[in-house]
């Protein structure tokens, strides 16, 4: 797996979102984007995902150009999202929802019994709430399942939009160690967070953007130490680290 | 005003209320499901309705070579003709429905359009479907041979039931079953209610929605072809503009029971058909449509999520 995205352009209307971005993601590793609100990062996962079109560019999947690939079918390829505000179905139960999760692989149903099983066993709490409506989860247990979900469809690499956006300090903790456990599996990681110490702490590399650009690709622990770095995303909350 | 007659026919009235509270049922299906997966009003789903009635009339007349003066008929030869004219309307109708978004609706969806451009092209289509039909019949009605004895065949307290009645009843509760088992049960279904829920949600879990969309206007012009059959058995004519008044009856049931929800249609439709039977002997049958109208225009000024829409949320299409 490797992913490789060469100098995107992306717009909403008339108005430049990304604005000539490179970024890559090697096998095994978990890489973040990290930066403001408006930077464009949910933008970049939502073009990877084939939400949004590319302007010009290329995003190359294990060497193949799959910009004008349609969305239902980039999951095929391994790319799987947990979205921005987790787009939990709210109507449909925890186990309907995990049960779209493999949408694209439905004619492999005995893969579905293991599958639920891997996914459970990550997060036990979903299949205590299993029979319960999706909309009636709380944010943990809503994150939980978008991550859940997204594995259902056994990702090559997994996209992660905000998953600690909302959320309790201990479940964000929790929700990271979980991510790490993941990557452990052998699932690569593109990451977006606004919560730039945990990702940095967990994630291998990381790229800061700023208003559609990368002004800074390293280490993420070389950043975590960049004082330019911590005095932007990091606030004084990075002092005692 | 007569409200006597509620008493003393208050069975016969109870019956036929729900016989055309069923065949509204099927109907709203049509107007419902596609406005869960595209929040679109659907306005030529009447004129689905039209094109399946005359797909009933047409094989059993020109297929069958029935017309008025034939006996009506028994046993196995029975049964496959009225399943022969069945199917013929829901395909034809289902057909129609998923062409009519092909042509009428898809294309505009590509280019993001707003749903009032939709909604224009929804009218457009509808008035061509009409006045095509228009134009081939030469505007004259066409009536159903009777294929089905209309007898009473049994009794409940001194009140006799109809056969044509009972069938209604027993296949448009059938269909709505399976509907509503295909829809929560099947994974096509449930991707139709993720796309309800999240187009771009359902995108990500690789739902091709085109597909979604088709299957989805297919299912409701199915839905909408039985109704048509079911209502040539009863009422055994037809013609071009047929479904003007019945659609917007439909339309009506689905606003009511909460629009773009199944177990709302089912509750709508029923709801509106005891309704209108109710109200006509209440009132004389003058008074049927305004009924009607009236409950449109009371539903969206005080209810506007419908009666149902709260209660039965969860089980949105």
């Amino acid at each position: 797996m490797r992913l490789e995205i060469k100098d995107l352009h992306v717009f909403y209307g008339k108005i430049e979102a990304i604005k000539g971005i490179s970024i890559t993601v090697n096998q095994g590793e978990i890489v973040t984007l990290i930066g403001a609100n408006g930077a464009g990062k949910t933008t970049m996962l939502k073009t990877i995902s084939g939400l949004r079109p590319v302007a010009s560019g290329q995003i190359l999947f294990d060497g193949k150009d799959i910009s004008k690939v349609p969305a239902h079918e980039r999951v095929g390829l391994g790319i799987s999202q947990a979205p921005e505000g987790r787009g939990i179905f709210p109507g449909m139960t925890v186990l309907e929802n995990l049960e779209i999760g493999k949408y694209f692989r439905k004619e492999r149903k005995s893969e579905m019994v293991e599958d639920l099983e891997k996914v459970y066993s990550l997060f036990p709490r979903l299949k205590e709430r299993a029979t319960q409506a999706g909309g009636t989860l709380s944010g943990g247990e809503q994150q939980m399942l978008a991550i859940g979900r997204a594995l259902m469809a056994r990702p090559k690499v997994l996209l992660l939009d905000e998953p600690s956006m909302g959320l309790a300090p201990m479940m964000i903790a929790n929700i990271f160690r979980i991510i790490t456990e993941i990557n452990n599996t052998g699932t690569t990681i593109l990451l977006v967070e606004q919560n730039a110490q945990q990702a940095l702490q967990r994630a291998h590399r990381a790229y800061v953007l700023e208003t559609g650009h990368v002004v800074k690709e390293a280490k993420a622990s070389d950043l975590l130490n960049d004082p330019a770095v911590r005095a932007a995303y990091l606030g004084t909350g990075a002092a005692n680290h | 005003m007569n409200f006597s007659v509620v008493v003393s026919q208050f069975w016969p009235l109870l019956i036929n209320g729900l016989a055309l509270g069923f065949i509204y049922v099927l109907i709203s299906l049509g107007y419902t499901m596609v406005y869960g997966v595209l929040r679109l009003i659907n306005f030529a789903n009447s004129e689905i309705f039209m094109v399946g009635t005359f797909a009933t009339v047409i094989v059993s007349r020109n297929f069958f070579g029935f017309n008025q003066n034939t006996d009506p008929l028994h046993g196995f030869k029975l049964v496959y003709t009225l399943g022969a004219c069945l199917l013929a309307s829901m395909l034809v109708s289902g057909v129609t429905a998923v062409l009519v978004e092909i042509v009428a609706y898809r294309r505009l969806r590509a280019k993001g359009t707003n749903r009032l451009a939709s909604l224009i092209s929804a009218i457009g289509v509808s008035i061509i479907l009409q006045e095509g039909v228009r134009i081939l019949t030469h505007s004259v009605p066409m009536s159903n041979p009777r294929l089905l004895r209309k007898a009473y065949i049994f009794n409940i307290g001194s009140v006799g039931l109809r056969v044509d009645t009972l069938l209604v009843i027993f296949f448009a509760a059938i269909l709505f079953f399976l509907v509503d088992r295909f829809v929560s049960k099947t994974l096509l279904g449930k991707a139709i209610r993720a796309v309800s829920m999240s187009e771009e949600t359902s995108k990500l879990m690789g739902v091709n929605l085109n597909r979604v969309i088709s299957a989805t206007f297919l299912i409701g012009g199915m839905m909408t072809g039985a109704a048509a059959f079911l209502y040539e058995t009863v009422y055994e004519n037809t013609k071009y503009n047929v479904g003007f008044s019945i659609g917007l009856a439909a339309f009506t049931a689905a606003v009511l029971g909460g629009i773009g929800n199944l177990r709302g249609a089912f509750l709508g439709g029923l709801s509106l058909g005891l309704l209108e039977e109710f109200a006509a002997a209440i009132l004389g049958t003058q008074w049927k449509s305004v009924t009607v109208f009236l409950v449109l225009v009371l539903v969206l000024l005080f209810k506007p999520n419908g009666l149902f829409g709260e209660a039965v949320q969860q089980t949105r299409v």
